[in-house]
């Protein structure tokens, strides 16, 4: 990082006024200065198109009534004022009662798939560390499910979860004999089940992918001290590769839940427009809530609920891991 | 911790369950391709009754899966060239200029991707419409808009991703182009770009999946027309009849591309993780 010197050497800068701090191209006069925001306008005129602005009309349709009636015109929309909030977290009303279930079964999908796409992850990347024969190959079959495009590898499992012609209840009925009945997977109970299985085959790759490229940073030696010292398997793996990934997992748990929590793809592919409610996750609940009784405002004011939830918890999860951002 | 027997039955487990999980779908999908219609409809067997290619074959017929595919094809590349192209621009201001509002831009941006989709799904579609009332210029049900909604979606990594590479690649390098003659645009084309070529076919890959797998903007912002291969493959189960063969034949070649490209530049993908997100 030490580049003083080359900087000072440079001459392509005859007017080179400033003595900051600053390095090489960033010591350019005159067009270097606008040259940062010409080079970022594209990228946040985009965002503003398709993020920002969005995320305020959204915030604003939250605080009126927009109805069907007021699709083609929607800027005429009354104002609802608290209304639609009020009915978002009246827990008593119906509304209310099945925001609250779907947030309930959400946090609970989330979390369990969180863990064990992490745990999945975590295993194959320590037993793929060390060079084996064919240890390329497996590392590449790991990968599939997370390159298949999302539909694709869900409506497969779509496919093995229908109850008569399924594989799934094939291998648990006639090939295990484990139960006699053929359990339903896309509706009642077993729903939840289903989704986490499918979201955990989707992630774990990810995970496994982020995990086994922290790993490569550990040195080797680090290990065959400790093992000359006497540590087992297990307390090298708890005392130096835990800790030594720690900057990685802090990364990888809180993305890892983001995005099982925001998942939209799972739900809406493998159980069409009818979710079960043992299977009802949020996004999806938004969803159908805003277009089945074609009241967006509701829809909106619960996501905007939503949006507050997740900042909370990654700004508590930032605090508590004391990373705030990545040049903060 | 390494060669013991331990550890080699601890790895002979943790792959052959893992391997299993994972090659489960894919087996299926590739058999039930091979599969009559009857024997979809009928009890799941492990192995083709009538081997048979006919579901390759009847799948474009079915369905308009050229079109579909052709669509996917043409959003997908477009929205991947320009967010490439706007994400090098950017993650190289971010990495080699100290300015004004480059804590904010970050952090918005990034923060960006940790808003669900159906946040802004309806408003983004009200913009649309508004948009074309007041310019004439369609964006619902067209490509268009498609991209221009897709290009965004892997914006903010891609822009992680590469200031993380830039930032790993010495600053020496850029002087030493501008001792050369080259402006700050030249520094970026001759010496950075060349030097993050792994981080740019990273990110390349990344939009480009993310594009090809999109299912709710395309569910609700596309017509017959323009429609892309996530909305088309469900149109497969009809009224009568759940065309299940046909159905994993078209997963499985819609996958082909996406899997092999990913596959191919797996090193470049895992070295961009590397460098972007994860130091």
């Amino acid at each position: 990082m030490a580049s003083a010197t080359v900087t000072e050497e440079a001459p392509v800068s005859p007017t080179a006024s400033k003595p900051s701090g600053k390095r090489g191209l960033d010591r350019r006069p005159g067009l270097s200065r606008k040259l940062p925001y010409l080079l970022l306008a594209p990228a946040v005129l985009l965002e503003l198109l398709i993020h920002i602005v969005p995320m305020l009309v959204g915030i604003w349709m939250s605080f009126v009534k927009l109805t069907r009636a007021f699709i083609a015109n929607w800027a005429a929309a009354p104002s609802a004022g608290l209304n639609n909030y009020r009915v978002a977290v009246d827990f008593d009303g119906a509304v209310g009662q099945g925001l609250l279930k779907s947030f309930g079964v959400t946090i609970a999908f989330s979390l369990i798939t969180l863990a064990l796409a992490w745990g999945l992850g975590m295993a194959a990347a320590v037993a793929l560390q060390p060079p084996f024969r064919g240890r390329s190959v497996v590392r590449t079959l790991f990968l599939v499910p997370y390159a298949l495009p999302a539909y694709a590898g869900i409506l497969t499992w779509n496919f093995m979860l229908q109850r008569d012609t399924g594989a799934v209840n094939h291998i648990l009925v006639e090939n295990l004999g484990l139960s006699t009945d053929r359990p339903f997977w896309l509706i009642g109970g077993n729903a939840l089940v289903s989704l986490i299985t499918v979201a955990v085959w989707k992630l774990w790759p990810f995970a496994f992918l982020t995990l086994m490229a922290g790993l490569q940073s550990i040195p080797r030696d680090i290990y065959e001290a400790a093992a000359v010292d006497g540590a087992g398997t297990v307390r090298q793996w708890r005392n130096i590769t835990l800790p030594a990934l720690r900057p990685v997992n802090l990364v990888l748990v809180l993305v890892l839940f983001l995005w099982t929590f925001s998942d939209f793809n799972t739900p809406y592919v493998l159980f069409g427009t009818a979710q079960p409610p043992a299977g009802d996750l949020i996004t999806f609940h938004i969803y159908n809530a805003s277009f089945l009784t074609w009241n967006f405002g509701s829809g909106a004011a619960m996501s905007v609920l939503l949006l507050i939830f997740l900042m909370i918890v990654t700004g508590a999860y930032l605090i508590i891991t004391g990373r705030r951002s990545r040049r903060a | 911790m390494r060669d013991t027997g331990g550890f080699k039955v601890y790895r002979a487990v943790v792959l052959t369950v893992l391997g299993l999980f994972v090659l489960l779908p894919l087996y299926v999908m590739v058999t039930s391709s091979l599969k009559p219609l009857s024997d979809v409809q009928g009890a799941f067997t492990w192995w083709p009754s009538n081997l048979t290619l006919d579901p390759f074959t009847d799948m474009w017929k079915t369905v308009p899966l050229a079109r579909y595919f052709v669509n996917s094809t043409i959003v997908s590349v477009a929205a991947t060239v320009c967010s490439v192209a706007i994400a090098i621009l950017a993650a190289f201001a971010v990495s080699r200029f100290r300015f004004r509002g480059r804590t904010v831009f970050t952090t918005t941006v990034l923060s960006t991707q940790m808003f669900p989709g159906v946040l802004f799904l309806l408003p983004l579609f009200l913009i649309f419409v508004n948009i074309t009332n007041s310019t004439g210029l369609q964006l619902v049900g067209t490509r268009l808009g498609l991209i221009i909604t897709y290009l965004t979606f892997s914006l903010p990594f891609s822009i992680w991703m590469l200031a993380g590479y830039f930032d790993s690649i010495p600053r020496e390098l850029d002087e030493a182009a501008l001792v050369d003659g080259c402006g700050p645009i030249g520094a970026l084309f001759r010496v950075v770009l060349p030097a993050a070529r792994p981080g740019v076919i990273a990110v390349a890959i990344y939009s480009f999946m993310t594009a090809w797998g999109e299912v709710l903007f395309a569910s609700v912002m596309t017509t017959e027309a323009n429609r892309t291969l996530s909305v088309g493959l469900r149109q497969y189960s009809t009224q009568t009849n759940i065309y299940w063969n046909q159905i994993m034949a078209a997963a499985l070649v819609v996958s082909i591309p996406v899997v092999i490209g990913f596959l191919l530049a797996q090193r470049h993908f895992v070295a961009g993780m590397t460098a972007g997100a994860v130091k």
